[in-house]
């Protein structure tokens, strides 16, 4: 693969203040016996470090109860950070209130996984995409019905008159989820967090709204948190991507490098179990890992993986927990087996 | 019929009456299955799949307001038994079902072991003991620990009530399973384990399935034989080597151009506007609307035209296939 700028986007970025930088944050929340008394905590994001610039696209993949959509709430500050820091613009945001805290979400849009669930079912399009502008203090009702006008128009649901009083049972999926990347996008936020936004819509449409994201994402130099549990819409999004098991950021490189250099042996197992259609996957077993993601109150001690892992070793995976190593420039990794000088996933 | 063939369908009629008018949800279905082969009903959502699971095995809701056609499972011909016929004789006998989102399908009172082996006691006469032992062995085969047997299903994951759910459909052995999306709603991981599991019954015990789904790259884990449903008609029969390979229906195509690839330079496409109201579907071909290689033609209703051996339902068809397919790969390159 070739040795581009975005192999390290860091590195351009050195001097510039990151949109988004998360420092040693820990979600935890607090399981309580009877409404009061504690029993222990559910680890949700456990010591979790990056910087996210402007106008680049991280993709955060992981499988449900790993943590990212803890991750991605607290970003929303719709959890608040148990230890550690975010800053956006520099600016520390962990405790904003009042204004503030309004200031804050009207930078950051947010669409959610669901779009029929994510829209008021009593509201027409008008009123869904008015709502947020008369919240932030747009008065002029003309600058507002202008600017709803464009956000849809740049969301492609045009005419616009077709659908300004339509509920949101009366458009398809596709349609759905423009309505809600529009409302997400009528305050000209500078991040935006994607939950899944294409899980719950049909193959043919999915591609379309990937797209207008990623049209999106050019046009206003957005920056984009993409999260997800599919790695093959990734690479049509993203220049980096962080992969996270049970809590932890386990892997962490540009996308193309991850793809054709896989290091953690989850990665790996993702990897193997994305299906691409071809006939020849009905006559073999895939090969897979056993069991499931642990429990996020008592996680495993060591690698998080290490009970479903094959390359487990005795004494050192159950025991110490892996830091980052970083065998490939670039591309960081939590595991033993990088520990002494290996460049690339161990063949079986 | 030849000997080793499982299940036959023939013109299969389900409509549904609405406030709005006739919903046209299953017309003029035909399909035939052969014995421990799996076929899959592939489409998107609204074009009918999961109604046709349903009028296969008479689940219907009330507002059904035509149901016919002929359904032979076995040599016996199911759409001539009363209900309570068909329930002795054929639901979980011959055929049982995995339900969509199977995880919340179970019921939330009774324990893991005992749902999965009421079945047995219905169908099989067993007695409690026995039809538990059977139980724990289909546990054995999905992959569930034993000890899951006296556990609520809020106790377990979606990966694992999804297993019970099989394990359900399993115990009374019957040679058809009809799956509708057994993994939509799981983890890639869970999805791949849940796929192995239901490969390793068929290699076993010689069952059948129909797996129906919106999921190509899924779907292709499972596949003897794809049928593809646009609009509630079958579009496209093919096996699975070629289906995979180059699909004949210009929306198969397209829905296979629509899927996002690992590897590879090319750009998945998608398809332009949606499927039609089955309220009302249009009286040409059903997908002219979202096609590129549209023509005069597909104002008619196309007939099932058979190409090398697979029925495909459109006009290109009609004359020199050959001619047409590279006319049709040459424009879909193009665009």
């Amino acid at each position: 693969m070739s040795t581009d700028v975005q192999m390290s986007p860091t590195a351009t970025h050195a001097d510039e203040t990151p949109l988004i930088e998360v420092k040693d944050l820990h979600v935890w929340f607090e399981l309580k016996k009877w409404g009061f008394s504690h029993v222990g905590w559910v680890r949700a994001v456990d010591n979790v470090n990056f910087k996210l610039h402007h106008g680049e696209a991280i993709a955060i993949v992981g499988e449900s109860g790993c943590g990212k959509s803890s991750l991605m709430k607290t970003l929303l500050l719709l959890n608040r950070p148990h230890k550690g820091k975010v800053f956006f613009e520099g600016k520390d945001i962990s405790d904003l209130k009042g204004k503030e805290l309004k200031w804050y979400r009207s930078q950051v849009g947010y669409v959610q996984q669901d779009p029929y669930g994510a829209l008021p079912p009593f509201m027409p399009v008008h009123r869904i995409l008015n709502e947020p502008l008369v919240i932030n203090g747009v008065k002029n009702k003309k600058e507002r019905e202008e600017r709803i006008r464009q956000a849809m128009e740049e969301v492609a649901l045009t005419p616009v008159e077709d659908f300004l009083n339509k509920y949101p049972h009366m458009l398809s999926g596709g349609q759905q989820q423009r309505v809600v990347i529009a409302r997400a996008m009528i305050l000209e936020p500078k991040l935006l967090v994607a939950d899944e936004p294409v899980s719950m819509l049909d193959a043919s449409v999915r591609v379309e709204i990937l797209r207008l994201m990623r049209k999106l994402q050019e046009q206003h130099n957005l920056s984009v948190m993409y999260i997800t549990h599919d790695l093959s819409t990734v690479r049509f999004f993203s220049e980096r991507i962080f992969v996270m098991y049970a809590g932890k950021l386990v892997e962490q490189t540009h996308i193309e490098e991850l793809l054709n250099n896989p290091l953690h042996p989850y990665t790996k197992a993702l990897l193997t179990g994305t299906s691409v259609p071809d006939a020849a996957n009905a006559k073999h077993l895939k090969h897979v890992p056993p069991g499931e993601p642990p429990s996020l109150v008592n996680p495993p001690a060591g690698c998080r993986f290490h009970p479903r892992c094959e390359h487990f070793i005795e004494g050192k995976c159950n025991v110490d927990e892996p830091p980052h190593f970083e065998p490939v420039p670039g591309h960081i990794v939590n595991c033993w087996l990088y520990e002494a000088g290996r460049t690339s996933y161990p063949e079986t | 019929m030849n000997d080793n063939t499982l299940l036959k369908i023939e013109d299969l009629v389900l409509y549904f009456k609405t406030s709005m008018g006739n919903v046209q949800a299953v017309d003029h279905v035909n399909l035939e299955l052969h014995k421990n082969r799996a076929v899959v009903i592939l489409g998107e959502s609204g074009c009918g799949k999961s109604s046709m699971a349903k009028a296969i095995l008479r689940l219907l809701p009330r507002n059904v307001s035509q149901y016919h056609g002929r359904v032979i499972i076995d040599d016996l011909d199911v759409m001539s038994l009363s209900d309570e016929e068909f329930r002795q004789q054929v639901r979980w006998v011959k055929m049982s079902m995995v339900p969509q989102a199977a995880m919340n399908a179970l019921n939330p009172v009774l324990r893991a072991g005992d749902q999965v082996a009421e079945p047995a006691m219905i169908h099989l006469g067993k007695d409690k003991e026995e039809a538990l032992q059977l139980a724990r062995e289909m546990f054995q085969r999905v992959g569930v620990p034993e000890d899951f047997l006296t556990r609520y299903p809020f106790e377990l994951s979606g990966g694992m009530r999804q297993r019970v759910a099989i394990a359900m459909a399993l115990i009374t052995n019957p040679q058809l399973i009809v799956l509708d999306e057994p993994t939509s709603a799981l983890d890639l991981l869970t999805q791949a384990n849940i796929m192995n599991v239901l490969k390793k019954i068929k290699w076993e015990t010689g069952t059948s399935y129909i797996l129906i789904t919106h999921d190509i790259a899924t779907s292709s884990e499972l596949a003897d034989e794809v049928a593809v449903m646009y609009a509630g008609q079958i579009v496209e029969v093919n096996d699975a080597e070629s289906f995979f390979a180059e699909p004949l229906h210009p929306y198969s195509r397209r829905l296979m151009a629509s899927v996002p690839r690992l590897y590879g330079d090319e750009e998945p496409d998608f398809i332009p506007g949606r499927p039609p109201s089955l309220l009302n579907p249009p009286t040409g071909c059903r997908f002219a609307d979202r096609c590129k290689l549209r023509f005069d033609k597909c104002d008619q209703e196309p007939p099932t035209f058979i190409v090398d051996g697979h029925p495909v339902k459109c006009w290109l068809y009609e004359k020199d296939h050959e001619a047409v397919i590279s006319a049709a790969t040459a424009s879909g390159d193009a665009s």
